[in-house]
Order: C-alpha cells, then sequence, then structure tokens
C-alpha cells in the first residue's frame, strides 16, 4: 500500500452523489440502504459516515487503497463482521425497508449471501457443498434438482456433472470459487455479496467469473469489492470510491471512471496512488 | 584446509553423529521392549489364556479371562466420562470462551494431566470407594476417566483450532447458527484429530496401574455388574510380576502382550475409520 500524497487529504469534504447522478439513478429501486454508518474495531474507526444505496438487480462495485475500509463496509451488510471481536457499528442498514441491524442475523445471511476473498469449500464432496444452505434451513425444495440449479447458474454445472460425490478440493482455484458462489445461490439470496472475488484467481477464471456475475444479476443483486479498477468498469453498474474509511464518490460507474467528481478519485482512477 | 575450517568440519560430523546416535537409541528402545514382549508373551500365550480364570500357585494353566473382560468394562466406562467431558469442554474452549477463561481451563488441564496418577486414584478412592465403603469397576473407571478428560480437551482444542476460520465464515454466511456450524462443519472438518487425540488418551490410561490399586483392587474371580473389585491386566501384570513364581511370570508377559495387541488392534481399526472421508488439505 502507498502512502496518500498529501494534496489528496481526506480533510477535504466527500462528495457523495453529484446532482445529475443521483438523477440518473433516481428511477432505481433500492434493494439495500446504508446510512450514516460509522464503524470501529476497539476504540480505532474505520468507517466514517458512510451513505450509500444499493441498486436492485444491479453490480456495485466498492474500490479504493487497501485498507479503505471496502471489505470492513462489504462485510456490514451481513453483519459478517460481528464475528470479530471489539467489532462496533453505528448507523442503520435496511434491507427492503427492514433494518438489518433489528433482525434474526441467521435469517439475514440467508437472505444477504456471501462470498469470500480465497475460494473456502467445505471439505465435502461436491454436491454437499451446494447442499449445505438448504440442508441447515431445513428447505423444502428438492435438493437434487436446486443443486443442480445453482450449478448451472455458476456455469459450473458442464464440468462437474459427472462427479458430484467427488471432493470439492479436486476442483482448481476458480472452479472452486465458482463451487462458492453455487453454494451461495443455492439459498437464492436476494443480495450476493463478493469480497474480492477473484483476487486468488489466474486471469482465465477471473474472467469467467466476471462473466457469471454480470449474468447473475438478473437474479439477485450483487455487491463486489475489488482493487482491480478495470474489473469495476468492467463489470459493474456503480462503483463507490472509498479512501481512509470515507465514502468519496458514489456514481454510475461509466460516470465515475470518465468524469469523476472528486480529484481523489480522480488520482486514484488515473494511477497517481493506490 | 585451514585448521578453523578443519575445526569446523569436525564439530559438524561430530554433531551429525550425536544427533543420530540419539535418535536411533529412541527408536531402538520401543523395538527392544516390542520384541522382548512379543518373545516372551508369545511364548507364554494359550487359547486358555483368554477363557480360564487364574489358577491357584501350583497349579499350571489357568488364564486371565477376567481381567481382560475387567480392562474392557474398565476403560468403557473411563472413555464414558472422559470422552464427552473432554469433548465438549475443548468445544467450548475453541469456539466460545474470551481469553480469560480459555486460559485459566487451559492451565488446569495442564495441571490435572500432570496430577501422579496415583494421586487420581486416591480422589477415586475418597469420591467412589469410601462413600460405597466398597472397590469398584464403577471407582476404577472413575479414576480412569478423570485422566483421559485432560489428555482429551487439550488435543481436541487443538485440532478445532487448527480448523481455517475461512470454513466458519462460509458456514455462518450461509446462515448457519454457531451450534449448527460447529456440528456440521467444524467438527467433520477436525474429526480425525479428534479421534487421534481419544486414541491418545485411551491408550494412556489402557496401562494405568496407580489408579486401579485402590479403587478396582483387584479380583481372581469373575467380576458381574459394576459394583464389585475387578481384575484388570495391568494390575495382573503388576501383581503376577512381583511374585515369585516363574509361571506367574510368564502369565505376566503374556498379559503385557496382550494389552499391547489390544491397543494397536484398536489403533488399527481407528487409523482404517480415519482415512476415509474429505480431510482438509494444508495450505
Amino acid at each position: 500500500m502507498h502512502a496518500v500524497r498529501p494534496a489528496l487529504s481526506v480533510n477535504l469534504p466527500p462528495v457523495v452523489t453529484n446532482p445529475a447522478a443521483r438523477e440518473a439513478s433516481s428511477g432505481l429501486a433500492m434493494r439495500m440502504t446504508v446510512s450514516k454508518v460509522n464503524f470501529f474495531y476497539g476504540s480505532k474507526q474505520t468507517l466514517f459516515d458512510v451513505n450509500l444505496g444499493i441498486a436492485t438487480n444491479k453490480v456495485t462495485a466498492l474500490i479504493g487503497p487497501s485498507g479503505c475500509g471496502k471489505s470492513t463496509l462489504i462485510r456490514t451488510l451481513n453483519r459478517m463482521h460481528e464475528t470479530v471481536r471489539n467489532a462496533r457499528l453505528e448507523g442503520e442498514i435496511l434491507l427492503d425497508g427492514q433494518n438489518i441491524l433489528a433482525q434474526d442475523v441467521t435469517s439475514l445471511r440467508r437472505r444477504v449471501g456471501m462470498v469470500f476473498q480465497r475460494p473456502n469449500p467445505f471439505p465435502k464432496s461436491i454436491f454437499d457443498n451446494v447442499a449445505y444452505g438448504l440442508k441447515i434451513n431445513g428447505s423444502k425444495l428438492p435438493i437434487a434438482e436446486a443443486v443442480e440449479k445453482s450449478l448451472r447458474h455458476a456455469a459450473l454445472w458442464d464440468e462437474v456433472k459427472d462427479h458430484l460425490q467427488k471432493s470439492a478440493y479436486e476442483l482448481s482455484g476458480g472452479q472452486q470459487q465458482r463451487l462458492c458462489i453455487a453454494r451461495a445461490l443455492a439459498v437464492e439470496p436476494e443480495v450476493l455479496l463478493l469480497d474480492e472475488p477473484c483476487s486468488a484467481l489466474d486471469p482465465i477464471s477471473t474472467a469467467k467469473i466476471e462473466e457469471l456475475l454480470v449474468q447473475l444479476k438478473d437474479l439477485c443483486t450483487i455487491v463486489t469489492v475489488t482493487h482491480n479498477m478495470q474489473q469495476a468498469a468492467r463489470i459493474s453498474d456503480f462503483t463507490a470510491f472509498l479512501l481512509i474509511g470515507q465514502l468519496i464518490e458514489f456514481n454510475p460507474t461509466p460516470h465515475l471512471f470518465t468524469k469523476p467528481s472528486d480529484p481523489r478519485t480522480e488520482a486514484y482512477i488515473t494511477g497517481r496512488f493506490g | 584446509m585451514s585448521p578453523r575450517l578443519r575445526w569446523r568440519k569436525f564439530v559438524s560430523g561430530f554433531m551429525l553423529t550425536m544427533t543420530g546416535v540419539c535418535a536411533l537409541v529412541a527408536v531402538s528402545v520401543l523395538f527392544f521392549i516390542l520384541g522382548y514382549l512379543v518373545y516372551h508373551g508369545g511364548t507364554s500365550m494359550s487359547w486358555s489364556f483368554f477363557t480360564k480364570l487364574p489358577v491357584p500357585v501350583g497349579e499350571t494353566g489357568g488364564g486371565m479371562a477376567n481381567a481382560i473382560v475387567g480392562s474392557a468394562k474398565l476403560l468403557f466406562l473411563a472413555s464414558l466420562i472422559g470422552v464427552p467431558i473432554g469433548f465438549f469442554g475443548a468445544i467450548y474452549l475453541a469456539e466460545f470462551s474470551g481469553g480469560t477463561t480459555a486460559f485459566v481451563v487451559r492451565y488446569a488441564a495442564d495441571l490435572l494431566n500432570g496430577v501422579p496418577s496415583i494421586v487420581i486414584g486416591i480422589f477415586a478412592y475418597s469420591l467412589v470407594v469410601l462413600p460405597f465403603k466398597q472397590f469398584s469397576t464403577l471407582a476404577g473407571g472413575c479414576a480412569l476417566g478423570v485422566m483421559m478428560i485432560p489428555i482429551t480437551l487439550r488435543s481436541t482444542e487443538e485440532f478445532l483450532r487448527a480448523v481455517p476460520n475461512a470454513l466458519r465464515e462460509a458456514a455462518m454466511a450461509l446462515g448457519a447458527s454457531k451450534w449448527k456450524m460447529i456440528a456440521t462443519v467444524i467438527v467433520p472438518a477436525a474429526y480425525r484429530g479428534i479421534l487421534t487425540a481419544i486414541l491418545l488418551a485411551f491408550a494412556r490410561v489402557a496401562g494405568e496401574t496407580a489408579p486401579l490399586l485402590f479403587t478396582a483392587f483387584g479380583n481372581e474371580f469373575w467380576s458381574p455388574g459394576w459394583n464389585q473389585p475387578t481384575a484388570s491386566l495391568p494390575a495382573m501384570i503388576y501383581k503376577y510380576a512381583i511374585a515369585p513364581y516363574d509361571d506367574w511370570h510368564r502369565q505376566a508377559w503374556a498379559a503385557g502382550l496382550v494389552l499391547l495387541g489390544l491397543i494397536l488392534i484398536i489403533n488399527i481399526v481407528a487409523r482404517a475409520v480415519l482415512s476415509r472421508g474429505i480431510a482438509v488439505p494444508r495450505s
């Protein structure tokens, strides 16, 4: 991580959405709304007054340099931050108009699924990995059909259909990550969160997953963290740029990458730092 | 070659030889014991050893059927006490407790592990034998069970902690409650290690004699039920080995071999079970 140049001081007021962009997105339904979120690890504050709307059936990308809080922000959306001791969240996060902080956390996580940086399949067969969420939630759906459907959605079915009982660890890294996506899709979440899903993968696997995400937005709302700006530009409809815990700019992706409203965004996307 | 270099080469060679010799001694002690036991025990072994009761001094033949069954009953009771307490205690330590609690429990378990086994025998004596006014299988099983707790607890905890956090996150992100996550992901991922830990504890107490001396006591005959003194293999070995009769010495060797064989068989069966299923690859 490179030091931020003095000229890019975060004391400038954050530009959240410029009027034109707000108008452009005004017709959209918001699946999730983040308002006035402050986040603390112990006494260290890592998110400062973040406001964000996540549009239904769109891909929203969170970008920014390492340590900017993008992973922290995405983890608050299904309350995975609560697994860390001393983590504290202030503010409000709505899912379909309901405050997620007041909900039962297990049912929230069934509605807001997550895929992590490194593929983390369970030490079980390919089939059992995908079936896991259905089984623990006591789903009434026929499991074999649901597993096939999820694997098809994750573009993995053709590669694994003949060895569903094999260990998930026999798959390649990219396949494992698509398996994790299938596993998350099996419980039919409304929102799918992906925390740097391609950072441990080779370019070909990355391309497959990117293609997949664009297709999946018809199925659910997608939020992805990436430190790869080209990736955000390729796959997302909206992009949020974070810097040292502050949301600097949040705009439709073409807008943010061609006419950034904030000089710090411009500095970052043109590679002057980060 | 300079004197300095020659000296360094000499030290290097010397140390290499020393470490090699020490490793060889460590291994050969085990093989020496094994060989000796098989040699003496094997020649004294007969079918009646497994089927007959001990006979009075002077009579030839007889066996230790009661001690074999007695040991099995004692170990069964011990596992019934030691394994659940150690296992669930370890789950609490690894998955739920805060730093201070974990430290205290871990420290206490290590101390308990270091308590001489005869002291554990006295503990079981005052807890079980005195109130019932009788030596019993129950008392012996309790003593061995108490010994199993810290071994099972500490190693199970280590294996649970070794399960990657990524798996915990994956389960929770799918809406698993903490208990469900532990039951369906963490324990299955660690079960090989946990089973190894339990086996280790089992094998350790299988050969214990001291805690049985004044709990299970010993018996020349069958011990029906759980509330009477019972014979056990280690106690029989002790009794027969210090007696001044050649015939008893042979019986003691055979008992030693049977005890070893028992542990070996359980180990092999457990390893066979372990080799199935899917392991978490090391990264």
